[in-house]
């Protein structure tokens, strides 16, 4: 009550400046606190026990990703001939007949030309098993088998000249193909401040 | 409409075209009459509000995105149904009661959390700005900030932390990477860095006070604050624990950019942005006193300052800037402007608080070579004010 009652003449004469200093300086360092840890892990349970295990099942049935070591990459194996088919039936008609044409995303490329594809700019073989497997065909996305996947593969690094035309693409060899632009990539050198990159 | 000067007889109106051009019109005292609100008895409260039908801000799709149209916006947050959208393979419907989150690989335990689990952790709510790494567009005179850069909006995101999650299955000590992989038709997937996720990574499952919406990734999604917006998986279904980045398509062909000879991959920050949204293309303005707006973001923290040029770039002032200043979030700034109805061009440039600042197209082409293509282009954008009050983009080429 004595607080209320006389706040404007207090906050006038600056009685209650400490008061008023106190109280923004307790503010400020809750919202520090609350933006530096919203909830710091020390006042937390060690676990909670929400969710449930996972069963080997469970992660197998999902876990479908492919690394450039080929850790993912399953049985099966596939050819160029076979891929070459299979590219004209459900691929030709995004990417064009030879894999330039488009209209979507070109995927052959050429001496003569630096327009992004796979035998110019892809990194690692295994990504193209790994993105195929997951995403493609567009309007049918994760219809093909394995050894579908692997003739597609085999196909498509054949068109860009990295791999024979003979080849038997499986897991062996698939994260073996060497890709020319690997060399190209760097990590992100971006740190703020005042240079631009 | 707006109501202007009120004589005995006769009103003056403002009204805004569908070209989004505002005249002043006459308005007789007969029809003045029969659109009185007071003599109308008004529809009773409903379920669900809805939009001002005089107010339609609407999105603008492509075939693969739609647009904010920040010119029409007010503040910093952006109305959930005006967010913009990009997907690589249209919105999956997904039953809330069948979703579950699964976290494998290096860690302790792994673990399926269903939605309801998800929303037993602690949770937190924090608003952030959300930026598609290819948003930028030129070269054309007539261009809203929707066309040039309607690719990021901004959320008060609720969810649960992943440094939470981390602990609760026990995340291996030697672990770097993880993938993030949605349940869209595309699968899509990104490696993100442990780090990242202990620092302030969230699953969300809610965006300004409601659910998510489809087009945000219903019911969980992936949000890494500040970075490039497709790491942030949307219909997040799985997280694979590593010691490895997993080179997934969208982190190799895609997502990463030339710079000279070389192609920079993980440039997961977005760096310091501005934009003007007033005034802008399709406005008109008259001489006298207008107030520059507009937001400015930077995926690295907060904006410590905008500076505003109203003689094309050879003279810079400082902006005010819209407070609370959060981390990674869009902050409003505004500038008073008095013009003299002489044609000039107007700019905004950000700087933030590791110090850097905005640059212009041409200082990112001499960074990174004329072949830089459209990922984290954030340079200053200008507009040319003409005598006659009309706004355009000054157009730029990126190569």
């Amino acid at each position: 009550m004595y607080l209320r009652k006389n706040l404007p003449q207090q906050l006038a004469t600056g009685r209650l400046l400490p008061l008023c200093l106190l109280v923004l300086l307790a503010v400020g360092c809750a919202q520090k606190k609350d933006d530096a840890q919203p909830l710091a892990n020390k006042q937390l349970p060690s676990r909670f026990g929400f969710g449930r295990p996972a069963t080997a099942a469970q992660i197998a049935a999902v876990d479908i990703d492919v690394r450039p070591d080929g850790q993912g990459l399953p049985p099966g194996s596939g050819t160029v001939p076979e891929g070459r088919a299979i590219y004209a039936t459900k691929c030709a008609s995004c990417h064009g007949a030879t894999g330039v044409e488009g209209p979507y995303n070109r995927l052959v490329s050429s001496d003569t030309s630096r327009a992004k594809a796979i035998g110019n700019y892809w990194p690692y073989a295994t990504t193209l098993f790994d993105y195929i497997r997951r995403a493609m065909p567009f309007n049918a996305p994760g219809s093909l088998s394995n050894d579908e996947v692997y003739h597609l593969t085999a196909y498509l690094l054949h068109a860009n000249g990295l791999v024979a035309a003979d080849i038997e693409m499986n897991a062996a060899n698939l994260p073996k193909v060497v890709m020319p632009a690997e060399d190209l990539f760097f990590p992100d050198d971006r740190t703020g401040g005042a240079e631009i990159r | 409409m707006l109501l202007g000067g009120m004589a005995a007889t006769a009103a003056t109106v403002l009204l805004k075209q569908s070209s989004g051009q505002v005249v002043q019109t006459a308005l007789s005292g007969n029809r003045l009459l029969l659109h009185d609100p007071t003599k109308v008895l008004g529809p009773m409260p409903s379920q669900l509000g809805s939009r001002s039908p005089y107010e339609q801000p609407l999105r603008k799709p492509t075939d693969t995105s739609s647009r904010t149209p920040l010119q029409d916006l007010y503040g910093t947050i952006t109305p959930s149904d005006l967010h913009f959208e990009r997907h690589h393979g249209g919105i999956p419907a997904i039953d809330p009661q069948r979703y579950e989150l699964l976290i494998h690989g290096m860690v302790e335990r792994p673990t399926v959390f269903t939605l309801a689990d998800l929303k037993r952790f602690p949770s937190l709510s924090r608003i952030f700005f959300l930026e598609c790494s290819g948003n930028f567009r030129s070269g054309k005179e007539k261009m809203t900030p929707q066309d040039i850069c309607g690719l990021t909006s901004q959320s008060e995101w609720t969810g649960v932390l992943l440094s939470t999650l981390f602990r609760e299955v026990g995340i291996h000590p030697k672990a770097t990477w993880f993938l993030a992989e949605g349940s869209d038709a595309a699968v899509m997937t990104r490696s993100i860095p442990v780090n990242k996720a202990l620092e302030d990574g969230m699953i969300a499952f809610a965006q300004n006070g409601e659910a998510l919406r489809p087009a945000q990734g219903y019911p969980a999604r992936l949000l890494l604050p500040g970075w490039e917006g497709n790491t942030s998986v949307k219909w997040i279904r799985r997280i694979e624990v590593s010691d490895q980045p997993f080179m997934t398509r969208e982190e190799t062909s895609k997502y990463t950019e030339q710079v000279g000879d070389k192609v920079r991959q993980f440039s997961f920050v977005m760096d310091a942005r501005s934009v003007i949204t007033f005034p802008t293309y399709p406005a008109v303005v008259q001489k006298g006193w207008i107030e520059i707006r507009g937001i400015a973001w930077s995926g690295r923290g907060k904006i410590a300052k905008v500076e505003i040029s109203t003689d094309a770039g050879k003279t810079w002032q400082p902006a005010q800037l819209g407070g609370p200043v959060l981390d990674k979030a869009h902050t409003a700034f505004r500038y008073l402007w008095l013009w003299d109805g002489k044609a000039t061009e107007i700019m905004s440039r950000a700087v933030d608080e590791t110090g850097y600042t905005q640059p212009t197209l041409a200082q990112l082409k001499k960074a990174r070579g004329n072949n830089m293509g459209g990922y984290h282009l954030n340079s200053i954008i200008a507009w040319q004010i003409k005598s006659d009050g009309s706004v355009l983009l000054v157009p730029e080429n990126t190569r």
